[in-house]
């Protein structure tokens, strides 16, 4: 019987479950001679006591079961006498009983061993011994709390209050699934980055500037992990040309959207706007490959840039840039909506024009807020990942010539991990340190941002 | 300072020839920034035109294949064979018994001599076998079937060739015709750009996607029930919307990290499956679905809590009887939204291992899949320039995969949601 047929057999039970619980509560019900109140909750909840009693205990062994079975199916195998001929301890035992373990788990049709072999019918009589023996268990845990649970049902049990205090539970444990995903992702970058600077000396990552990773360290103890030319192509794709790009767009957008368009013309306007932030960044990468980059260094040739490349810094920051427009746009429509509207009417009543009110009263008020939307906008284009990695290039460049290519902490990770895969050597590790750089900035630049925009908005209430 | 002076001693000339200047230049500075305004709208929206414009420009030219008619005698060829035989179970079988590829060869070297078969894509006589199991008759009979040529040759009818092909186009002439590429809807990946279709990534996509939703989905909205409706105000749930919230700025990239180091080398999970997947994904649409899934809570009044309380519900059943019904259109909407982005999301995938080269759809959500958007990326690093417009072809399924999402939740808000 495997896992899944288990799994499905004690919700069905636990169906079951349910309804008998509902018609004994409902049973007694009917039966009380006096009014409705007799029973304390009604049938349902009585049927869901009933339920949960017989299904989570069951769910709770059976996650127990399959954590610990494994050792005792090897151990129950390693007693068979084909574990006798097996090498004693070290690399090979292991491969050959992860071999056999495979293939009796149907995972690997052929033994590349002949040991392997011999083992795979014991492992496939433990996994099925054990296997029956945990579900049996889990059925016989199924009846026995079942029929307990239903046992207690009586018109003064209390089973609502029972069922509200588990979803309770349930709907904290829902909650804490964020805390743990954001210390997941802080305990496993940090645990391989340490492995990482181990090996690789904190100094040179961060401050050195040849990036040339290289599994084994070079003739003179350099391991070309300097990491400065990753951060400068970030920076200069992703917090300058962008933002070059989408400041001026998303802001003037905003503006001419808010303060001069007519309401028919924005409500068509702004959802095609925002499509722009829907497309996904694959479909970018591919259009500042195939299309940008190739005109860019045409044009680059044709006023004179021998040196232009076909995977340019230019052609990759342009594009993101176009991405983040709406993102810009919103975040200083925003701001912009949130200026009092006394300010705008005192300026358009001494006769400033439409134009000098919003630069000379709206923008200056707006701004502590447009700066938090740019921090925001910047943080997600240090953090873009497909446009660079397909557009950008891997040369580590310290250049600031927008035609030539430049490379990213994103496009590295990338590059790092989808090469080998031997996750000791300091190459795969190192994509970890850089994520931790990564998600350390994010995180500041958004705190900031944040920050920022709470503190304006507080100003004017 | 003359001016300044003279501005004291008598009230200004609105009328003057100097004032009607000024004004007329703050006017024109009015206009040249209205313009401007509308320009940045223009150029934003002509991005998105021309982005469009390639990409469906390109990709229609997937949907299509050149084709040549070969002639195959069926008769001739296999002595005889009864149109019975390719009927039931046993079809696919007795179909190699009688060497159909070499049959399909033959009659294309009859026709269009020694090398003709170097025209032709080498998995294309596929489609005779799909032919014949659809329809059994026409073994029985002389057919004439319509066969994709090389990948070379289908770019170069197409108008971007190399020299050498475009020549061989010339030569074959009116022979060549277009014919609607059904292998891009119902193949997976292949090494033949002729031979590649969507349908094991669209499949790996859905699995994915369903993975995502199931767990996403239900985590998403009791976490949203509980920090608007029970949390207490406390450390830990500062902490929770602390964490919710960084969550959904966090770099796409940073949960594939996460992905590889706990959900694979950690638990061991299968690799380049959809179910590893489909986790790495719920976890980053968990905070969408949230964070909506607030704002639709909140918006209901506070008087359908208390009525509720009122005649006497436990403030569970307030929740769960009353508040999630009237929130969910907007819940689905932010839901229908983060998915829209998880579908659209490729870094993370590429970190754990869903880049492989996957030419079986996925049955399971153990198997190795790949999604629609890194089989683009994939398509993209391709140098045969055949890929070329299969990998715009892929971005066009794709884009109407969002499009229809994206209307179902503005269909959505505007069917079912209610201002209050």
């Amino acid at each position: 019987m495997t896992s899944a047929t288990l799994l499905f057999l004690v919700l069905g039970l636990g169906l079951v479950a349910w309804f008998f619980g509902r018609l004994k509560a409902a049973s007694l019900q009917t039966n009380s001679k006096s009014s409705r109140s007799a029973l304390h909750s009604l049938p349902n909840y009585h049927g869901w006591y009933v339920a949960l009693w017989a299904i989570l205990p069951a769910a709770i062994f059976m996650v127990v079961w399959t954590m610990a079975s494994p050792t005792l199916i090897t151990d129950a195998a390693l007693t068979s006498p084909a574990a006798a001929q097996l090498p004693q301890g070290g690399f090979a035992r292991a491969a050959i009983l992860s071999e056999a373990r495979a293939i009796a788990y149907g995972n690997q049709v052929n033994a590349f061993n002949p040991l392997s072999q011999s083992m795979v019918e014991p492992y496939r009589d433990a996994i099925s011994y054990f296997q029956m023996i945990g579900a049996v268990a889990a059925l016989l845990m199924v009846f026995a709390c079942g029929v307990f649970a239903w046992l207690q049902i009586k018109p003064d049990l209390r089973a609502r209050t029972k069922i509200e205090r588990v979803t309770m539970l349930v709907l904290l444990l829902a909650s804490l699934i964020a805390i743990i995903t954001t210390v997941g992702i802080f305990l496993s970058l940090v645990f391989e980055s340490a492995r990482f600077f181990s090996m690789v000396s904190p100094i040179d990552f961060l401050f050195g500037t040849e990036w040339n990773p290289k599994a084994v360290a070079g003739p003179r103890g350099e391991t070309g992990f300097g990491a400065i030319p990753l951060f400068w192509g970030t920076v200069f794709i992703g917090a300058i040309i962008a933002m070059i790009v989408a400041i001026p767009l998303g802001l003037m957008s905003a503006i001419y959207l808010t303060q001069y368009a007519p309401a028919k013309f924005r409500t068509w306007m702004k959802p095609i706007l925002e499509v722009l932030a829907g497309v996904p960044t694959v479909v970018y990468g591919y259009f500042a490959a195939l299309t940008v980059a190739p005109t860019l260094r045409d044009f680059a040739v044709s006023i004179g840039i021998s040196s232009a490349s076909s995977e340019s810094a230019l052609a990759a920051g342009v594009v993101m840039g176009i991405m983040i427009i709406p993102f810009v746009s919103s975040m200083a429509d925003d701001s912009i909506a949130a200026v009092p509207s006394a300010m705008r009417d005192g300026s358009l009543a001494m006769g400033a024009t439409n134009s000098e009110t919003i630069k000379k009263v709206l923008i200056p008020a707006a701004l502590p807020g447009v700066v938090g939307g740019v921090l925001l906008a910047v943080s997600r284009a240090i953090g873009e990942t497909m446009i660079v990695v397909m557009a950008a290039g891997l040369a580590a460049n310290m250049t600031a010539n927008p035609f030539s290519s430049v490379t990213t902490v994103t496009t590295q990770i990338v590059q790092l991990l989808t090469g080998d895969q031997e996750f000791d050597s300091p190459k795969t590790l190192a994509a970890f340190a850089l994520g931790l750089v990564l998600f350390i900035v994010t995180l500041l630049l958004n705190l900031i941002a944040l920050r920022v925009v709470k503190k304006y908005r507080e100003a004017y209430e | 300072m003359n001016s300044l002076a003279d501005t004291k001693r008598r009230p200004t000339d609105w009328q003057g020839a100097e004032m009607q200047k000024r004004i007329a230049g703050r006017y024109a500075a009015e206009r040249r920034f209205k313009a401007m305004g509308m320009a940045a709208i223009m150029l934003s929206v002509s991005f998105l035109a021309f982005l469009l414009v390639v990409m469906v420009g390109n990709g229609f030219l997937g949907f299509t294949q050149t084709e040549l008619p070969v002639e195959i005698d069926f008769p001739a060829a296999t002595g005889g064979a009864s149109p019975s035989q390719f009927e039931g179970p046993n079809a696919n079988a007795n179909l190699q018994v009688m060497g159909l590829r070499d049959i399909v060869d033959s009659s294309i070297e009859i026709q269009y001599g020694q090398k003709g078969t170097d025209l032709f894509s080498p998995g294309g006589w596929t489609a005779v076998n799909a032919e014949i199991l659809s329809n059994p008759e026409i073994v029985g009979q002389k057919t004439t079937v319509y066969l994709p040529v090389v990948s070379d040759l289908d770019v170069a009818y197409k108008g971007e060739g190399n020299p050498e092909s475009e020549k061989k186009v010339a030569e074959l002439g009116d022979q060549l015709s277009t014919g609607f590429n059904w292998n891009f809807l119902g193949n997976s990946d292949a090494t033949d750009p002729m031979q590649v279709g969507i349908w094991g990534a669209f499949k790996g996509s859905l699995i994915t996607m369903i993975v995502t939703l199931l767990l996403a989905f239900p985590v998403g909205v009791l976490a949203a029930l509980y920090l608007e409706e029970y949390a207490p105000k406390n450390r830990l749930t500062d902490l929770i919307e602390v964490s919710i919230n960084n969550l959904a700025a966090v770099p796409s990239i940073i949960f594939g990290l996460l992905g590889l180091a706990v959900f694979l080398n950690f638990f061991g999970m299968p690799r380049s499956g959809a179910l590893v997947g489909g986790l790495t994904l719920a976890l980053m649409t968990m905070p969408v679905i949230v964070i909506s899934g607030r704002n639709a809570v909140k918006s209901v009044p506070p008087s359908i809590r208390e009525a509720a309380l009122g005649i006497g519900a436990s403030p569970l059943q307030v929740v769960f009887h009353h508040v999630l019904p009237l929130a969910l259109p907007g819940i689905l909407t932010g839901t229908i939204i983060g998915m829209a982005r998880a579908l659209g999301e490729t870094a993370p995938l590429l970190m754990i291992g869903m880049r492989a080269f996957i030419a079986t759809p996925p049955s399971s959500i153990t198997d190795p899949a790949t999604v629609l958007p890194v089989q683009i990326f994939l398509w993209s690093d391709e140098v045969d320039r055949g890929f070329v417009e299969k990998t715009s072809a892929a971005i066009i399924v794709l884009l109407l995969f969002l499009l229809t999402m994206n209307a179902l939740a503005i269909y959505l808000r505007n069917r079912f949601e209610t201002r209050w």
